[in-house]
């Protein structure tokens, strides 16, 4: 028995080891964690990698920090003067959109219509991946340490990034979309078709669960539906880049993620998102003629100037976004006068922003509940 | 005549320092897990892999290189999300193989090198498809994909390997 296991030992050896690993697969798969916890083996390779992914990462940005802040500012005070104005023409489109949000939040009263509001987000830095195509989640520089849970929803301005996979106290992963695991709960925004948004092995996600008879149009916005209960309603999860049969009864609609997930620095982890109704304490009474604009056909608008005063009014009052709420309030007297041409005037504008468009409201966070606060854009 | 492609030459067996046999393991680890947050494409390169193939081809040592594949398999599961195995089962039939065939092929031209590492990521790959099978996925399987990532691999493992051979020393 001793001269076969030796004239054998490294055919035995490798048996051993390799029955060693499929038992603890088999383990692994037979036995499923509760979700959050972690193996150990996973805890100590974290704990190996990490502190020098973060020490790497932070030395790069202080450097660049440096670099660009108190060394390189060639053409700042140009750049500087564009952005006043761009600030300028931004609060009169905020006037605009206040408007069109204060009349949106009355008829959601009416209707009794609650919304997702993400009431609080955590900013996080990217500081390392899995390194394998074929898991692709990347690690972020904060963990339960600062609120984060397995499942929270994770974001850029620009789209949805992914969720919380696995916690540790001072680092999280975060499974992308793009993973073969991963499932989001998705909708087309034009033709509202709903489906499920998975990953891929090439890195390219697709909308599975349309029916193959349904009409998707290439380039079509996909955002989120809500419906999985990790990501909040309306964020933009990419644009159709093609339509192919797929299994069954249903198409195959690769989707191209909106957020560049290939050059992620930094996310926002959505740590708190409140259910409620829009609070219509301060926008007054509800006038008859808001709910007739409402359901009286449109006229289009001929003429801009109607805009124009209120262009000329609202830079000139220097007070802050939240300050200047009072001026607010003399524009939409003129809505109100000329009521369906509010319509056709709010859509031009939003072309420049797109959290200005109806199913989006969830992707404005600390979105006022209070009209004090204007509406901005996800902050930490 | 001479029927055996092996030399006197080719079966030297080379030895490392331990700072090198843990610490070039570590390395590869952690630049595959850093470098794709700034270099994207740089995720279809194995350097684990290439690593482990590189200690087996030197070492000719079939018991050291599976350990050593093991070890970094097991090492890269627990980094990414998968069941901790599926690349320390993948990684360890590489060591071994690495080890076997280092012994009968002459494991130091660079033209044998990149066939080598072409056939075993084509190997690897395979083996975590079947693996992913056994556990209920059903994974699909991409060729051309594949096989373009075998032979960047192989670009690169020639180029890695002769940068590693400084770090060799002979037994």
């Amino acid at each position: 028995m001793e001269s076969f296991f030796g004239r054998h030992k490294n055919a035995t050896v490798l048996a051993a080891v390799l029955f060693a690993q499929l038992l603890g697969l088999a383990t692994q798969i037979k036995t499923q964690t509760d979700r959050g916890s972690v193996r150990l083996v996973r805890y100590w390779a974290v704990a190996v990698v990490t502190p020098f992914e973060k020490g790497l990462v932070y030395t790069q940005d202080g450097i660049k920090r440096v670099w660009t802040n108190y060394i390189y500012l060639r053409g700042v005070r140009q750049q500087n003067e564009q952005l006043q104005q761009q600030i300028d023409q931004m609060r009169i489109q905020q006037v605009r959109l206040q408007e069109d949000a204060d009349q949106a939040r009355r008829i959601q009263a009416l209707l009794a219509f609650k919304e997702q509001y993400i009431a609080q987000t955590v900013a996080a830095q990217v500081i390392g991946t899995s390194g394998t195509e074929q898991s692709r989640i990347i690690s972020i520089d904060r963990g339960s340490n600062n609120g984060i849970k397995t499942d929270m929803a994770v974001i850029t301005p620009d789209g949805i990034v992914g969720k919380i996979l696995t916690v540790y106290p001072t680092t999280s992963q975060v499974l992308e979309i793009t993973d073969p695991m991963s499932g989001v709960g998705a909708i087309l925004e034009t033709s509202r078709l709903m489906g499920i948004l998975k990953g891929s092995p090439t890195g390219l996600p697709y909308l599975d669960y349309v029916m193959s008879d349904e009409k998707v149009q290439v380039g079509e916005n996909v955002v989120t539906s809500g419906g999985d209960g990790i990501y909040p309603k309306g964020f933009p999860i990419g644009k159709v880049a093609s339509v192919g049969p797929g299994r069954d009864l249903y198409l195959k609609v690769p989707v191209k993620p909106a957020a560049a997930l290939d050059s992620l620095e930094e996310v926002l982890v959505i740590t708190q998102v409140v259910d409620k109704s829009p609070d219509t304490t301060n926008l007054g009474p509800i006038r008859a003629a808001d709910i007739l604009a409402q359901r009286l056909p449109s006229v289009p608008q001929q003429k801009q100037p109607a805009a124009s005063p209120v262009v000329g009014e609202a830079p000139a009052t220097p007070s802050a976004p939240g300050a200047a709420q009072p001026q607010t309030k003399p524009p939409a007297a003129q809505p109100q006068a000329t009521p369906p041409a509010k319509q056709p005037q709010a859509k031009p504008p939003a072309a420049g922003p797109d959290k200005s468009k109806p199913n989006q409201p969830v992707a404005k966070p600390k979105t006022p509940v209070t009209q004090s606060a204007p509406p901005q854009g996800p902050r930490p | 005549m001479n029927l055996t492609y092996t030399s006197r030459e080719q079966v030297e067996v080379y030895r490392f320092s331990w700072p090198v046999a843990i610490g070039v393991p570590l390395a590869a680890l952690f630049l595959q897990a850093f470098i794709p947050v700034h270099v994207y494409f740089f995720r279809a390169f194995d350097l684990p892999l290439l690593v482990t193939i590189f200690f087996g081809i030197s070492r000719r040592n079939p018991i050291t290189g599976l350990s050593t594949g093991a070890a970094i398999g097991i090492f890269q599961d627990a980094l990414s999300h998968q069941p901790i195995g599926l690349f320390g089962i993948a990684k360890t039939c590489i060591g071994y193989l690495a080890s076997s065939i280092g012994v009968k092929l002459d494991v130091d031209n660079p033209g044998s090198r990149f066939l080598m590492t072409y056939g075993f990521y084509i190997v690897h790959q395979m083996i975590c498809y079947a693996l992913r099978g056994m556990m209920g996925e059903s994974p699909a399987w991409h060729w051309g994909h594949d096989l373009g990532l075998a032979l960047a691999n192989s670009l690169l493992a020639v180029v890695l390997f002769a940068g590693l051979d400084r770090f060799k020393q002979r037994t």
